[in-house]
């Protein structure tokens, strides 16, 4: 038997106790799950609307200011949301501690980057 | 990263078949899950047909007859025989369940059985629920008060408090819906999994008790509670009927609620 095993299962059990955390990461997860609902819905009717418009056209709907600004909002809370489900992806099906985390850590790197760049561009062409 | 591959001893190898007499009016083969960690060898699939006309009813009575009159050497657990003990906990034509509350004549064909999956095997159905007790110890499933009991009679409860707890004190703890729960293969090592979460609340809801605020506390936690993402397979497996998806979701909704 290794040291690693002759801890009491009740001392398995309670490990490092509680991180007193999860709630936000809960709730922040449903609420950006609320505002998609109608923002998807509006993207993908907008698409259709466009979907024919030439290049020109289509700049301008996106420099449009309501539209720019409903753009930014789907952005920030698509990537937000998209960082909070890849976390629970990851903590679920990585195993190994060390790959765990670095591949936390690139994801929201990943995500920050993709979503600053996207409102950037979204920007560039609205200001 | 994640295993690709399974353990050398996850491979089932066929097993021996032990034939019903000639005689058997209504024979029906069970093929259970054999395997002795000690021996060495791998597990192995056992045939047994079993004449129906000269059993109970229930897949716990076969198994005993099969203990009884073809193989002692089949190893299982059981007590009560009526769903109240929780031991005969197993997994039973694909799904985990009570032997002793689930009908043969509610199985198609062969009568498939397996210990409880994810667990470690101790012998044939026989699983190593330790963890499992231990964690069900840490969330201290007792009564927590700093007011003295009244003198001399019991502590009082509305009768609307008191149905709060219906549902949550069937639970026999057999472990077929944690042991059903795919979060708790993954991270069974921090994820207290739906049988343990649902006897929390139902500490957590007993008016009598004086440390919800503690119990929150306790299971404020990413792997501890949120490992479960509602795909509810504790609530469709649970032999007694009840609903530990309901039970974590009320965890999660009072965190949310103390905020």
């Amino acid at each position: 038997m290794n040291g690693k095993n002759m801890r009491t299962p009740l001392g398995r059990a309670r490990g490092l106790g509680s991180a007193k955390d999860g709630v936000h990461h809960w709730w922040m997860q449903r609420l950006t799950a609320i505002a998609l609902v109608p923002l998807c819905l509006w993207f993908v009717a907008s698409l259709v609307r466009v979907a024919g418009a030439d290049h020109a056209a289509t700049v301008a709907w996106i420099g449009s200011p309501l539209v720019a600004i409903m753009l930014i909002l789907l952005v920030i809370a698509g990537f937000y949301h998209a960082a909070l489900g890849l976390r629970v992806v990851i903590e679920d099906y990585v195993g190994s501690e060390t790959v765990k985390q670095v591949t936390l850590i690139l994801m929201q790197f990943a995500c920050i980057a993709l979503g600053v760049a996207t409102v950037f561009s979204i920007l560039k062409l609205a200001l | 990263m994640a295993t690709f591959t399974l353990p050398r001893n996850s491979r089932i190898t066929a097993g021996t078949t032990h034939a019903a007499a000639t005689e058997a009016r209504q024979p029906r083969r069970f093929r259970i899950y054999r395997y002795d960690p000690d021996s060495g060898e791998n597990p192995r699939l056992d045939s047994y047909e079993i004449d129906l006309d000269d059993c109970g009813p229930m897949v716990l009575d076969a198994l005993i007859k099969i203990k009884n009159e073809v193989d002692s050497g089949l190893t299982f657990r059981r007590s009560c025989r009526e769903g109240i003990c929780g031991s005969c906990s197993m997994n039973i034509d694909g799904t985990n369940t009570l032997a002793c509350l689930k009908p043969i004549d509610e199985i198609k064909g062969d009568v498939r059985i397996y210990p409880l999956p994810h667990m470690e095997v101790i012998k044939d159905l026989v699983t190593d629920l330790t963890a499992a007790y231990a964690q069900l110890a840490s969330v201290e499933p007792w009564l927590k008060t700093s007011t003295p009991a009244p003198a001399g009679e019991e502590r009082r409860q509305s009768i609307e408090e008191r149905e709060r707890l219906d549902g949550l004190w069937e639970c026999v703890l057999c472990f077929s819906c944690s042991t059903a729960c795919p979060s708790y293969w993954w991270s069974g090592d921090r994820y207290l999994g739906p049988a343990v979460l649902l006897q929390a609340y139902r500490w957590i809801v007993d008016s009598r008790d004086e440390s919800t605020g503690e119990r929150l506390d306790a299971l404020e936690d990413p792997f501890r509670l949120y490992r479960c993402h509602t795909i509810m397979n504790c609530t469709k497996t649970c032999p007694k009927g009840l609903n530990p998806a309901r039970a974590i979701a009320e965890i999660k909704k009072l965190m949310v609620a103390r905020r």
